[in-house]
């Protein structure tokens, strides 16, 4: 499903990802940890090309997307995003955020793309609020309005950034939920996470990741209860 | 009224160049940026005055030299045409800085729902902008008003140029003066009334 063969990603001087190679397969959930500035977040970003890898290939679904001459915004519509601060979109209502880019990037109607986005909304738990703008919402209800934002673009990927990192801590369970739910449901997902918790439940695979390259990775039981690198241990024991 | 006349057809298109400009600094293509910083830098660097009396005299004066026949142009249109260019330059520079103010999760939010670069700016980055520029914008318009009075020097009727005229016929300097100038008070401030209220209306659901 996705293919990440040597990436390698330099800010100017900065090193951030030194040769991260992986293959995820299709329904697989992996989950990434790792201090922070290890580059986890940037790894994510290359997957939908928020960041532009410096060096290395990453394919999704046979397709080479750092290829020069591929259509950016075509990969950007299979992979759907959740960020750490939600950046729902201000000056429009719940269902707006949700309908708008099926509706300009995918050209459906009005009426069925806010038909999807009822859907979709309803099944986050919010159909109530489809009407409200963003500002009404607690946290946890943005962050779910964004999941249901991504998915309805129906991506073939989901890649969460840190989706309850800035969460009150009796809101991170109503996204972790909808989140299960849609592992459950079958999607692929990448998620960047301190949810030690979720990784353990759900996770399929447990990526640990420090400056820049994997240490280590294997199932939850294989790096909770049995990791073989000190590194991992060390971080775990000061997370745990 | 001349003024305002002057004054709102000049803030209109000075929005349109202003937004035109103030993208086209912001362009990763040189082909757009260079032109804007040039005109932005041009016009923002040299007093309205001066602009205003090239415009007017210079331009078609260089014109009649070159190509032997004279043209005129119409006060009133030489002065929209002006404060509309020099408006745009400051309105370039509100509107990059509105742009650059809307935090950047809101453009990754866009491109990675498969928006294009213009798609997200026109629905996502342009509409919050300009509702963050409106104060701003409101004292442009405001400059503006005041600052079409010099247009008196190209003879157009504006209010400072009818009170002139009106002096040179009554001698009243002071009352007449003073009269001009609580015009322009009243004008000013019945313009930022307008501001602080569309303000207020647009601005109630601002917070992410």
């Amino acid at each position: 499903m996705i293919g990440v063969k040597g990436l390698y990603k330099r800010f100017g001087e900065l090193e951030v990802l030194k040769g991260i190679s992986i293959d995820i397969k299709e329904s697989e959930v992996v989950c990434v940890i790792g201090p922070s500035g290890s580059g986890k977040s940037t790894f994510l970003r290359c997957i939908n090309l928020l960041e532009m890898p410096s060096s290395g290939e990453i394919t999704i679904d046979g397709e080479t997307i750092t290829d020069k001459n591929i259509d950016l915004n075509k990969i950007r519509e299979e992979a759907g995003m959740v960020f750490q601060h939600f950046n729902l979109f201000p000056h429009k209502t719940t269902l707006q955020n949700v309908a708008l880019a099926p509706m300009k990037v995918r050209k459906l109607s009005k009426e069925e793309a806010e038909e999807r986005a009822l859907e979709l909304l309803d099944k986050v738990g919010l159909a109530d609020k489809a009407h409200v703008y963003p500002s009404s919402l607690s946290g946890g209800q943005k962050q779910r309005v964004a999941i249901a934002r991504a998915l309805a673009m129906r991506p073939k990927v989901m890649l969460f950034d840190e989706p309850t990192s800035a969460l009150d801590p009796e809101m991170v369970g109503e996204v972790l939920g909808v989140m299960k739910d849609l592992a459950m449901a079958g999607m692929t997902m990448v998620v960047v996470t301190h949810e030690m918790g979720f990784a353990r439940e759900v996770a399929d695979r447990v990526l640990f990741m420090d400056d820049g390259i994997i240490i280590e990775q294997g199932t939850p039981d294989d790096i909770f209860s049995n990791a073989k690198h000190e590194r991992t241990r060390s971080f775990l024991g000061k997370i745990l | 009224m001349i003024t305002i006349e002057i004054t709102s057809f000049s803030l209109l298109f000075g929005m349109i160049l202003g937004t035109v400009s103030g993208l086209g600094k912001l362009s990763k293509k040189r082909f757009f940026r260079y032109p804007s910083i040039v005109y932005i830098d041009f016009i923002r660097g040299t007093p309205l005055l001066v602009q205003i009396l090239l415009f007017y005299y210079g331009i078609p004066g260089l014109y009649s030299n070159v190509t032997g026949n004279s043209f005129n142009i119409d006060p009133i249109l030489a002065g929209i045409i002006v404060c509309s260019i020099n408006s745009g330059a400051y309105i370039a520079e509100i509107v990059r800085a509105g742009i650059q103010s809307i935090d950047k999760g809101q453009m990754e939010a866009a491109r990675s729902l498969g928006m294009n670069e213009r798609m997200a700016m026109k629905e996502i980055i342009l509409p919050q902008a300009f509702r963050r520029i409106i104060p701003p914008l409101g004292n442009e318009f405001i400059a503006l008003l005041k600052d079409s009075s010099l247009l008196a020097v190209i003879g157009v009727h504006e209010l400072l140029k009818t009170g002139q005229l009106y002096i040179s016929r009554t001698f009243a300097a002071f009352p007449v003066y003073i009269a001009v100038a609580l015009m322009y008070l009243i004008l000013t401030i019945v313009i930022s009334r307008i501001v602080s209220y569309s303000e207020r209306r647009l601005g109630v659901s601002d917070r992410s």
